[in-house]
């Protein structure tokens, strides 16, 4: 009880200091997002692949762009290159280690307004246990209330990341990152 | 002499028994060493391929070996074999059949999770059956992986079990599978 009263308290705080801010919940329950990768395959050609499962919430202000914060939780053993042999692999601990790291998570650190819908957002991913700082490049696609009475905002997104710096060994390049965000306000 | 007698086992039983021991053996090495595969060896893709190829043949050969195994008389149990021998033997062996074929099916599994087919050599291919289960070829695969340690460990028990009788009993159980 005194938990739910202390959360309770939080999130009411949280409120009263964000109050421009509305809040989204991102629409994976929609699949109205996707994060998807690509990398080369031996320099001949680009392999692309995403992660089915993931969650995330963001908030967003038209007025005060730099608050925004958004947090990504993704399930790494949701990787999916259209081929089992393959994913089976990439969650060996020869790639992604999913029995030791089965979750994959960015947190924003910094929102910078780059103008006409541009943003940079700086924030650490942590993956295969390694937490990195790297930069978002994103652009806001749209907003606005949709046909069934809620309201919506989407970006557009890309990063890239190299795996030597997560700590992953096997070096086939740098993966580049295309994320489509979409949120559903709270 | 192609079919058992109550004395002998045939040539068709001797060739299924020596033909699997060779080919199961085969495939656990194959197995162990492609698994760590660089993937810029030459053997990557091609390793795999005969694994899997290998194995679809020796799931034919394995369901032909068990008819032929109902349709054929049985070599009775040598006198000198206790009740505890016969029983363990008949354990052991009932064990390998089920482990071959937990083997076999656990490897059809795992390439066939996504609905593509196995390449058996460039004869045919074996469709898949689909995704049977969530995160099939993982489970597929463990399965696979520890299921290999075990039916290594038991094929060495039961050819240990065979020298014994050989060396140390002295009596033709191990000679009955050669001549």
């Amino acid at each position: 009880m005194k938990k739910t009263l202390f959360s309770v308290a939080l999130i009411a705080s949280s409120f009263l200091s964000t109050a421009n801010a509305a809040d989204y919940t991102v629409d994976t329950s929609g699949a109205h997002a996707s994060i998807n990768f690509k990398i080369q395959h031996i320099g001949f050609s680009w392999l692309t692949g995403r992660f089915n499962k993931f969650d995330g919430s963001f908030s967003y202000d038209e007025n005060n762009i730099e608050a925004s914060k958004i947090v990504i939780n993704i399930d790494t053993t949701s990787i999916d290159s259209n081929h089992a042999k393959r994913d089976k692999h990439i969650r060996t601990d020869d790639f992604l280690d999913t029995n030791k790291f089965a979750t994959a998570k960015f947190v924003s650190t910094k929102v910078e307004d780059k103008g006409n819908g541009a943003l940079s957002i700086t924030g650490d991913l942590t993956l295969h246990g390694v937490t990195k700082s790297l930069v978002l490049d994103a652009n806001k696609v749209g907003e606005g209330k949709d046909p069934w009475g809620g309201y919506r905002i989407g970006f557009s997104a890309t990063t890239k990341i190299t795996m030597k710096d997560f700590g992953i060994d096997s070096n086939f390049g740098d993966i580049s990152f295309d994320l489509q965000i979409e949120g559903i306000r709270k | 002499m192609l079919k058992n007698t109550k004395l002998q086992f045939g040539l068709i039983t001797k060739s299924f028994h020596w033909l699997s021991a060779i080919t199961i053996f085969g495939l656990f090495a194959l197995g162990y060493w492609m698994v760590d595969l660089d993937y810029y060896s030459q053997w990557y893709q091609t390793a795999p391929h005969w694994h899997e190829s290998i194995g679809i043949l020796l799931l034919i050969v394995t369901i032909t070996r068990l008819v032929w195994r109902t349709f054929n008389i049985k070599p009775t149990a040598l006198e000198t074999h206790s009740i505890m021998v016969q029983r363990s033997s008949t354990i052991a062996h009932i064990i390998l059949y089920f482990m071959l074929f937990l083997m076999m099916f656990s490897g059809y599994l795992i390439p066939t999770a996504d609905d593509r087919v196995i390449a058996v050599f460039t004869w045919f291919d074996l469709p898949s059956l689909g995704e049977l289960f969530t995160n099939q070829e993982d489970v597929a695969g463990v399965i696979h992986k520890y299921g290999a340690y075990s039916i290594i460990t038991i094929s060495i028990l039961h050819a240990l079990a065979a020298l014994k009788h050989h060396f140390i009993d002295k009596d033709a159980t191990l000679m009955r599978m050669i001549k």
